[in-house]
């Protein structure tokens, strides 16, 4: 199997490159029909770092990896990802990142295959790419023939998955991602997320769990009220 | 265009799934053309109208048709998955008024051909090509504005209400011109093929303008800031 690869092909402004931050976030103020989500929130994202973002519901977590993902304006402060000014032009933003949800993002009438073919498609990968997605998220061939709207909420996020790793995103923004996966599935989730780190992308993940020992976690931002609580360093025995 | 063929087809095949169309679609539709038929009761005031509930059975049926076709990109959040990628925003309007062209022309073949059937409508060889013609735009104007509103009320609740709401009223120009290009091939005696033949390039117009508006403004609107 090969290798992750970051893709190369996106061409838009990589003169900026020296600068090693992904995501360069100051005083960021996003406002949801009224509501401050994100109220002052300062985070800086190395290329190639994996961060686990953490905080009880409401902190504004999801809305943190939609405003990177260039889906939802910024109200005040600055934004950069991968070096694009998201106040600016935030639809710039989009052939860098890649985004998972809380929801899958599958169309409920194509097998496993199909929805990850689509996009395989959509970006003009090779149909091995495809193949070697799914034998990564272990999704074999009896479910890969399957109809999304058949499978259980854990082959549906493996789908989901596989869909992000053909992308090859240079920015990865995956909300509760380990949500519907057994205790095996989401070892391999993290292996698959140090992968795609050490090729180059940056991760950037929410997280609910609180049972896992403090030596597997990567760095840590922990938000409340919509700004950051806590930034703790990768300690050792993390991914990364 | 690489990526709109993708989604038209990706779209097509979700809908050959589904069978919608076949299940749902073209049954209530020659079901309007059936029920005016016997509330009107009159063979000629029936022949009149033939064009005009043609293309009002169509409406309803296209609302039908975008409403699904924006359900299987919202229901998961496909949608954000697409918009956060290499692809234009114009690609996916593209690819999504193309496979709603594809399935109102299927439905507007069916519907003629009912009228045929169940109101003895005739079609002269001659008018023949007026009819196809007028018939290949109107299910074009009518895909760009149904996907073009569809993506309005995608994100906002009581969509199922709000797009014939608001889609209906914009549609009334291509419903008349429609109607009376249809009726004209129809071989009416209050109108002409010369007048069917403006009023199918009324249809163009129309067409090209909310194509053009929908591949304009879909990014900004399928985007959702919630």
């Amino acid at each position: 199997m090969r290798e992750f690869a970051v893709v190369q092909t996106v061409t838009t402004n990589d003169t900026a490159a020296t600068n090693d931050a992904a995501i360069l976030l100051a005083d960021v103020v996003v406002a949801l029909g009224g509501f401050p989500a994100l109220a002052g929130v300062n985070l800086t994202v190395q290329r190639g770092e994996l961060v686990a973002l953490r905080g009880a519901n409401g902190t504004g977590k999801s809305t943190l990896l939609r405003l990177c993902a260039g889906l939802v304006a910024l109200s005040r402060g600055s934004a950069q990802v991968m070096n694009v000014d998201l106040a600016s032009n935030r639809a710039a933003v989009r052939p860098y990142v890649g985004l998972l949800g809380h929801r899958n993002g599958l169309y409920a009438d194509l097998t496993a295959r199909e929805n990850v073919q689509l996009t395989a498609q959509l970006i003009g990968a090779a149909g091995e790419d495809v193949d070697d997605a799914l034998v990564r998220l272990k999704i074999d061939a009896r479910v890969a023939a399957t109809r999304t709207r058949s499978l259980s909420a854990g082959q549906r996020r493996r789908t989901a998955l596989a869909s992000l790793v053909v992308r090859r995103a240079r920015v990865w923004l995956l909300d509760e991602p380990h949500a519907g996966l057994d205790t095996a599935a989401r070892k391999e989730l993290d292996q698959i997320l140090c992968e795609a780190t050490r090729a180059g992308a940056t991760v950037i993940y929410t997280t609910h769990e609180v049972d896992r020992a403090d030596g597997e976690l990567p760095r840590t931002v922990t938000l409340a009220g919509g700004v950051v609580a806590s930034d703790r360093a990768a300690t050792r025995g993390a991914p990364r | 265009m690489r990526q709109a063929l993708i989604i038209a087809r990706k779209d097509l095949l979700i809908e050959w799934r589904a069978r919608l169309l076949l299940v749902r679609v073209a049954p209530f539709a020659l079901l309007v053309l059936v029920l005016f038929a016997v509330a009107l009761d009159s063979e000629p005031l029936i022949l009149r109208a033939a064009a005009g509930l043609v293309w009002l059975a169509m409406l309803f049926s296209a609302l039908m048709l975008v409403q699904r076709s924006f359900d299987v990109e919202t229901d998961d959040g496909a949608v954000d998955v697409l918009l956060t990628g290499t692809v234009e925003p114009a690609q996916v309007y593209l690819g999504k008024m193309l496979a709603a062209f594809v399935q109102l022309l299927a439905l507007a073949i069916t519907l003629v051909s009912g009228a045929v059937v169940l109101y003895g409508a005739t079609v002269g060889a001659d008018q023949l090509v007026l009819l196809v013609t007028a018939t290949l735009c109107a299910a074009w104007g009518l895909s760009s504005v149904g996907t073009l509103y569809g993506a309005v009320v995608a994100n906002m609740s009581g969509r199922d209400s709000l797009l014939a709401l608001l889609a209906l009223p914009v549609t009334a120009p291509l419903l008349i011109a429609a109607s009376r290009a249809t009726e004209a091939a129809f071989g009416s005696q209050t109108i002409d093929a010369a007048s069917g033949w403006a009023w199918t390039a009324l249809l163009v117009v129309f067409a090209i303008t909310f194509s053009a508006a929908g591949a304009a403004a879909f990014g900004t609107l399928m985007e959702s800031d919630t």
